[in-house]
């Protein structure tokens, strides 16, 4: 049985059993592989998209519990028109191995959206779920700041 | 056996003094020119091994594993810096596995001295024996060593294809070579008439290549100064490549289990309710473990789950204790090296303190955060595989042997690495993809490892004792005495290499121990290898990884039995020792705004420690936080000479230590009835974005010789801390991790 779901704007029908995580639908299926597979237990956070917006693990959504729009990494911006914290992120220099930037990003990116000014404690709060084995966590909080003044200023 | 094998096994006693008669035998052949492994197109060029231009685009070959540290920028800034391009007008790619890209620089570290006390004499004989990396064809990312092994050879890559670009413009126009100048790949003739690489590059490719002088430091543009890294964009838009998302036409997509208990084989596979699962297309039987290929990963793993295997037994001592038990009783045996030796370590002055401890160490797991996987296509008589790789030259052997191909027939295609540390310097998950591609003749197959299995059949960083004795007297340490036990790593690696341990004293077991720049009179270090059949493997830093914890604990210890601030009696240990390692710790004292006094509630804690060239000191601050320990601040000092790329160094350094300070609160890989006990990162947890220290860096530049960036963030991390919690609580740490003894704050 086909199921329809809506990535970064763009419909598609893929069949696929229902308990299949989104995660394995977007990478496998579909092919948006900015979207990393880091431990399958919601403990990375490396896989992580947006769902209407909200900051989801998709390791942990099947496809057929898939509620909304869902906007994954190559939907937020490309190297040739990069978004404002994908510009923070490299003024900043944060990635090393980058294997985990992609899932930083995303839930950098929600927590921006609903505190456009968050404090160090408050990304504390919100990034502690994303683990980075390189350790860039300073350099994420330097572009978590920085992206929050060029959010501002645009 | 591999042509490495053979050689190894003729003229080579690894890790010994013995290394120089490799040389000797190695001298015929590391005259011959390694083939050029680019095969220019129409209408392009390659000037040597690492630079190829065509009508359309200037590439640069950067034949080390990017996995993370940076090095396809600063490899790139070098070649970049001569031939006078930016790095925004060159593609940098990895290129193949190949002879022309081994490394020089690795092999000089086996050289059974101190390093940091070498004479130039000795830093000479380094690079002689840098030639061993060739004779192995050992093209390796490790040892942090990629900026010494690049440093001149890609200067003068960039130089020559320059000065031909040159020759063929001044053929052109009529003019002599030396009246031309050249920028941002441009030739531009007396007249102002500008040519571009681009447009010479054919007929520069018929003109043998021209040596150059390389251009003075003064002169440069590139090198010294931040670059933004070439890979950047990419890792922050999803775009980069890394070995798990390659996609091929047709490809599918596989998971495998291996015996849990690693080794143990396999006695009894039953796959029948698999076969049926969704997705499923076939199940491969390795043997010694069972891989399912089908439509999708996660489909993959259900049917692994479904899958009734009944493995073998264990091929060590099934539970921790025990294991820990036969490492110890290596200490009963005789040693195997005695490095330094320095004075009578078995003296007792008269009227001195002595001091003993005994400290511990788990074994631990590399835990990339991309899980080990390979993607693999077989067609008979030709293998393809692509994979983030260390060492692609053993890659490509090792997986020729796993389908019976000659080396020749394989194509590696090395990814980024979704995080290297040691662990992709190995090639089971390479061997794997390649059976099971062979089970699938003609279409490609992704096989990617659960968490779990990567977890649990990890190279592990062995686990580790050490036995120290020291006296102390008139505030001076004048006695250390250490004993290491643990399994060898690089006995472990040589026997999954060539199939033979080696021989000979094993630096790399008391590296980070035996040559500290402590001037103490009576300094002896002894390793032990203890024997079990469990894989070990190069865990960032290595040897150093164990030594530095154990050696600056106590350090430690000896200053406070001494009655002295750990620093200062540091810092009167190095001083007549070798400056550069004091100041370091200068460094971080001034950073640190060190006193020796904390106030109540909060704890300081220092280490230094030298490894591959470069030493480093780091301060930890940590703060008693409501009853739990808070990791506060953390402050940096290096040194390894010359400083390629600031910025980029600066996250080596931070990023070595935080990789250091995750092992030391939460590391630890425990086996129980045979089997690793931690699943995935709930049980194996890291330092996240609450509890990593802020955290400041320095690189100073005050010594002669370059030293590496990679791994010497890593060692003296775990001690820093363990000094500074015994500074809060009184309490000394002398096992990891941390978490057992302390309420640290999670």
């Amino acid at each position: 049985m086909s199921t329809t779901l809506k990535v970064n704007g763009k419909t598609h029908a893929v069949d696929l059993p229902d308990d299949v995580p989104l995660l394995w639908v977007l990478r496998d299926e579909i092919g948006l592989t900015g979207t990393k597979f880091g431990c399958g237990v919601a403990s990375c956070g490396a896989c992580t998209v947006h769902i209407d917006g909200e900051a989801v693990r998709s390791c942990q959504v099947p496809l057929s519990d898939v509620w909304g729009d869902v906007t994954t990494i190559e939907g937020v911006g490309t190297p040739d028109a990069l978004a404002a914290i994908q510009q923070a992120w490299i003024k900043n220099q944060v990635a090393q191995c980058g294997y985990c930037q992609s899932g930083q990003i995303m839930q950098a990116a929600s927590l921006l959206a609903e505190n456009p000014t968050p404090t160090d404690a408050e990304i504390d709060d919100a990034m502690q779920g994303n683990l980075c084995r390189c350790g860039t966590y300073p350099r994420i909080r330097a572009a978590i700041h920085d992206a929050a003044t060029l959010m501002q200023e645009a | 056996m591999s042509r490495v094998g053979k050689i190894a096994r003729r003229s080579f006693l690894i890790g010994s003094a013995a290394l120089v008669g490799g040389v000797a035998f190695g001298a015929w052949y590391v005259g011959r020119p390694a083939p050029n492994p680019l095969k220019p197109g129409q209408g392009e060029a390659a000037f040597n091994p690492f630079v190829m231009i065509s009508k359309d685009q200037i590439t640069l070959i950067a034949p080390r594993a990017e996995m993370g540290q940076g090095v396809s920028t600063t490899w790139a800034s070098l070649i970049a810096e001569e031939l006078d391009v930016d790095l925004d007008q060159v593609t940098v790619l990895h290129g193949p596995a190949a002879k022309a890209y081994y490394n020089s620089a690795l092999m000089g570290e086996v050289l059974p001295d101190k390093g940091y006390d070498r004479s130039n004499f000795q830093h000479k004989l380094g690079d002689v024996l840098g030639h061993v990396g060739k004779v192995f064809d050992m093209q390796l990312t490790g040892g942090s060593s990629s900026m010494k092994d690049g440093y001149t050879r890609m200067r003068e890559a960039g130089a020559s294809a320059r000065e031909t670009l040159k020759e063929a413009a001044a053929r052109q126009l009529g003019v002599k070579r030396n009246q031309l100048k050249t920028e941002r790949a441009q030739v531009i003739a007396p007249n102002g008439t500008k040519l571009s690489y681009r447009d010479l590059a054919v007929a520069a490719a018929d003109i043998e290549p021209i040596e150059a002088a390389l251009k003075p430091r003064s002169e440069w543009r590139l090198l010294g100064k931040d670059q933004p890294r070439v890979d950047m964009v990419g890792k922050v838009t999803g775009t980069s490549e890394f070995g798990i998302d390659v996609r091929l036409p047709g490809m599918k997509f596989a998971s495998v289990r291996m015996n849990p208990r690693l080794g143990g084989g396999m006695k009894h596979l039953d796959a029948s309710d698999a076969q049926s699962m969704p997705g499923v297309e076939k199940i491969v039987d390795l043997g010694d473990g069972v891989a399912v290929v089908a439509n999708n990963t996660w489909l993959a793993v259900q049917a692994l789950d479904a899958i009734e295997v009944e493995w073998g037994d264990a091929p060590y001592p099934p539970e921790s204790v025990a294991m820990f038990d036969a490492i110890r009783a290596a200490f009963e045996a005789e040693p195997n090296s005695t490095l330094r030796d320095d004075g009578d370590a078995d003296a007792v002055p008269a009227g001195a303190t002595l001091l003993e401890a005994e400290y511990e160490v788990p074994y631990l797991s590399h835990a990339t955060m991309e899980p080990m996987n390979a993607t693999a296509l077989y067609t008979g008589d030709r293998l393809q595989i692509w994979a983030g790789n260390q060492a692609p030259t053993f890659f490509q052997s090792k997986c020729a042997e796993a389908v019976g191909l000659e080396t020749e027939a394989v194509e590696v295609n090395v990814t980024y690495l979704g995080g290297g540390y040691g662990r992709r310097l190995e090639f089971d998950y390479g061997v794997i993809a390649s059976k099971v591609a062979k089970a699938m003749q003609g279409t490609p197959v992704q096989v990617t490892w659960s968490r779990e299995e990567d977890m649990a059949h990890g190279m592990f960083r062995p686990g580790a004792v050490a036995r120290f004795k020291g006296a102390v007297q008139d505030g001076k340490a004048v006695t250390l005495d250490s004993r290491i036990a643990a399994q060898s790593v690089t006995q472990s690696m040589m026997m999954r290499l060539i199939g033979s341990p080696g021989a000979g004293p094993d630096k790399v077991h008391v590296e980070g121990a035996f040559n500290q720049p402590y001037a103490i009179p009576n300094y002896r270090t002894r390793g032990y290898l203890a024997q079990m059949d469990l894989p070990v493997g190069s865990w960032r830093s290595v040897g150093n990884s164990f030594n530095g914890f154990f050696t600056e604990s106590f350090i430690d210890e000896m200053a406070i039995a001494a009655g002295r601030d750990p620093l200062e009696f540091r810092l009167e240990l190095t001083e007549p020792e070798w400056a550069p390692a004091a100041n370091v710790l200068k460094q971080v004292r001034e950073m640190s705004g060190w006193t020796g006094k904390t106030p109540e509630g909060v704890g300081r804690g220092v280490a230094m420690s030298y490894s591959f060239g470069t030493p480093v000191a780091e301060v930890i601050e940590v703060v008693d936080e409501d009853g739990s320990i808070r990791i506060a601040r953390a402050w940096i000092a290096a040194d390894m000479g010359l400083v390629l790329d600031r910025r980029n160094t600066e996250a080596q350094m931070f990023g070595g230590m935080a990789f250091g300070l995750s092992a030391a609160c939460f590391g630890e890989i425990t086996f129980a009835d045979g089997m690793v006990e931690q699943m995935n990162f709930p049980d194996y947890d890291s330092v996240r974005m609450h509890t990593m220290p802020k955290t400041e860096v320095a690189l100073l530049e005050t010594q002669e010789h370059m030293g590496g960036a990679g791994e010497p963030g890593t060692p003296p991390a775990a001690a820093a801390l363990a000094n500074a919690i015994f500074d809060l609580t009184g309490q000394r740490p002398r096992r990891l991790p941390l978490m057992h003894d302390f309420d640290l704050l999670i």
